[in-house]
């Protein structure tokens, strides 16, 4: 089997945050600290976690938006972080980013033309009749007709406008695209038709993706694999089906009970509180979640766990994964914290 | 009654004339009900509490009747309106963000309804914030009074707005998307709070969201709203059993659920949610809808009972099947 094609190596990231003394060196904020996993082409990935788990940043990062402090993003083996900015120009082909926001992420003065055939125009300087002619086959691939093109941003609602970043994403035939929260701002009955349109397209090209989301259901439905960001660290991985039915990690176990269900019986039960009189285990040693687990104990501040796998590539960063996995979808970890 | 809309109609001036933005909508509420309004971008649910606070945009004209505790608040002038308006009224907005103002501590900005509204001096009305910083589980709420909001994670700018939304002990508690700029286990922790604080004041609870999830777990009645149209009200179980209109059945199909096997197609609603210069004169689903004959598209069907407080407007209620699940 060749190599993959995206690879993760320790990835890390701290940014400086302003000065809060005049003479005490300025504090740092971990955003990734020390992130590994790899893509195969055609596969996807997905990542979750709530807002400063480091998502965004991974996303830069591997779009080489951002240089890391440390670690290695290698796509098809090369390192782009290490790369001759004209090298770095020419790999940027083959990956393109679908960002959050598609009021934002269109530029309102330009045309759908325009903004389509942009990557072209930047990474390969195609002639116009080339970049209206492939603009057109990226446009109706995302199924919007021909007539888009001299329209502007304003003429298309949410999904459409999504629909046209995708176009974008797709001229320069990709092999990674990288969606960050693709459909959170789009309307429910717009958001299918946008997820299906997606996967529609990993599987008739062949892409691979990364997909950032903080909806579990989506990464359930469209990704074959699932990591669980919590404080720039991969606390868990593994194949949807298994890590959302035996999550192995109190945080995705907490993340999952707090998902809105429908049905009878759902009426809210109190989240899980901390434990009484664990602190917070500091920076450098000891389990970041310590703080919110209900699990948690000496062992966890003292020692920070790593990630183990296991059966079927599902791995988790928990001294207690095993416990934890076996304890019932739904069932209460505080019954499991008695016995620690 | 606490709150008794009847019939409201809103029109509004826009860049594409004027368009019919609510097209009589109709509920009623007592204290202690909880009553959520749920549907998609332009169906008219924030308008409609716009217009309970009286805050609609210049120019949009109102009919229609809305009683608050048995006072019509189209007869009330602007004055009377502001009385109201942040004291028996209070209202939570969706970001948390752009609702607090940068520049203000946050013990001045909970300060401000209590000294408006209830003449409280500074000092009374500090600890008076300090109180109500408590009662929303607030970290360390002394602390944070002189605090600003850019100090402060979403989460706790949520738990600001919701303090100032209680500090002068409303008798309507209005929520608009409250828990969408926030991460999941922060929705929850916030969800759990509006619940809680409703239950113990016994205020009424109007909440607007487009999570079906929310609703289930926060409210007692339901209305789905389209195109400015109430289609479906009912008790929220009920509601969720039957889906008795096709939207209504659309949006529960195209929501992802957890335990969906990878690659599963989701039912989508063909089409987009119309402009609301754009809507038909019959039905506003008619375009849309997989049932639809030419008599939806001639006049926006009247409400059907379908069960005990469960109504819905959809002239093809027979022919939607029993849903399968």
């Amino acid at each position: 089997m060749s190599a993959p094609l995206l690879q993760v190596r320790d990835l890390a990231k701290h940014y400086r945050l302003p000065r809060e003394k005049l003479l005490s060196p300025p504090p740092r904020v971990q955003a990734l600290a020390g992130v590994s996993f790899e893509l195969a082409a055609g596969r996807s990935l997905g990542v979750v976690g709530e807002s400063g788990s480091g998502k965004s940043t991974l996303a830069r990062l591997i779009m080489a938006l951002e240089a890391p402090s440390a670690g290695q993003v290698l796509l098809d083996g090369q390192d782009l972080h290490a790369l001759s900015p004209a090298a770095l120009r020419a790999a940027r082909e083959k990956l393109q980013m679908v960002f959050q926001d598609p009021y934002g992420s269109l530029d309102p003065r330009r045309t759908v033309l325009h903004t389509v055939a942009e990557p072209l125009r930047m990474l390969e300087g195609a002639a116009p009749a080339e970049q209206r002619e492939r603009a057109a086959e990226a446009l109706d691939v995302v199924g919007l007709g021909l007539d888009a093109l001299g329209k502007y941003p304003h003429e298309f609602s949410g999904g459409q406008r999504q629909r046209i970043a995708i176009a974008r994403a797709l001229i320069t035939r990709p092999r990674l695209i990288v969606a960050d929260e693709p459909v959170s701002a789009l309307d429910v009955s717009v958001q299918a038709q946008v997820l299906n349109l997606m996967q529609d397209l990993q599987d008739k090209f062949g892409l691979a993706m990364l997909f950032i989301s903080h909806d579990l259901a989506v990464v359930d439905m469209v990704c074959d694999e699932v990591i669980v960001l919590y404080q720039g660290r991969i606390v868990e991985r593994g194949a949807p089906a298994t890590l959302f039915s035996q999550a192995a990690h109190p945080y995705t176990r907490a993340l999952l009970g707090a998902v809105p269900r429908l049905g009878p019986g759902t009426r809210t039960r109190r989240a899980p509180q901390p434990a009484a009189g664990v602190a917070q285990a500091s920076a450098d040693k000891g389990c970041a979640f310590a703080a919110r687990c209900p699990l948690a104990h000496a062992r966890c501040l003292a020692e920070r766990p790593m990630l183990r796998a296991w059966v079927g590539g599902h791995a988790a960063a928990c001294h207690l994964a095993e416990q934890v996995a076996a304890t019932p979808d739904g069932g209460e970890l505080s019954a499991l914290a008695q016995n620690v | 009654m606490l709150l008794e809309v009847t019939d409201l109609r809103v029109t509004l001036h826009t860049a594409r004339g004027l368009v019919d933005a609510l097209r009589g909508v109709s509920f009623s509420m007592r204290r202690g009900d909880t009553l959520g309004l749920i549907g998609e971008s332009g169906c008219g649910k924030s308008l409609t509490a716009l217009a309970l606070m009286g805050l609609l945009p210049e120019g949009a004209r109102v009919s229609g009747s809305i009683r608050f505790d048995g006072q019509a608040l189209a007869t009330l002038d602007e004055d009377a309106m502001c009385a109201l308006r942040g004291a028996r009224i209070g209202m939570i907005f969706q970001e948390p963000m752009t609702a607090l103002n940068p520049l203000h501590t946050i013990g001045r900005q909970i300060a401000e309804p209590l000294r408006l509204h209830r003449g409280l001096g500074a000092a009374a009305a500090r600890a008076e914030a300090l109180r109500l910083l408590q009662r929303v589980q607030l970290p360390q709420a002394s602390k944070r009074l002189d605090a600003y909001p850019h100090q402060m994670s979403g989460g706790q700018r949520q738990r600001v707005v919701i303090a100032i939304a209680l500090a002068c002990g409303p008798d309507l508690l209005i929520a608009d998307e409250p828990t969408t700029a926030l991460d999941v286990t922060v929705q929850r922790e916030v969800l759990e709070l509006i619940a809680e604080l409703v239950a113990e004041d016994g205020m009424g609870l109007l909440l607007i969201s487009h999570d079906l999830g929310v609703m289930a777990e926060t409210v007692q009645h339901l209305l789905v709203m389209y195109g400015g149209t109430v289609v479906e009200s009912g008790p929220t179980e009920a509601v969720f059993q039957r889906l008795a209109h096709p939207y209504t059945r659309g949006l529960f199909a195209a929501r992802p659920r957890l335990g969906l096997p990878r690659g599963t197609r989701l039912a989508t609603i063909p089409g987009r949610v119309p402009e609301l210069a754009d809507l038909p004169a019959g039905c506003p689903f008619a375009e849309r809808c997989p049932l639809a004959v030419d008599v939806c598209r001639q006049a926006v069907p009247a409400p059907m009972a379908v069960g005990p407080r469960h109504e819905v407007r959809c002239v093809r209620f027979d022919a939607l099947p029993q849903p399968s699940r």
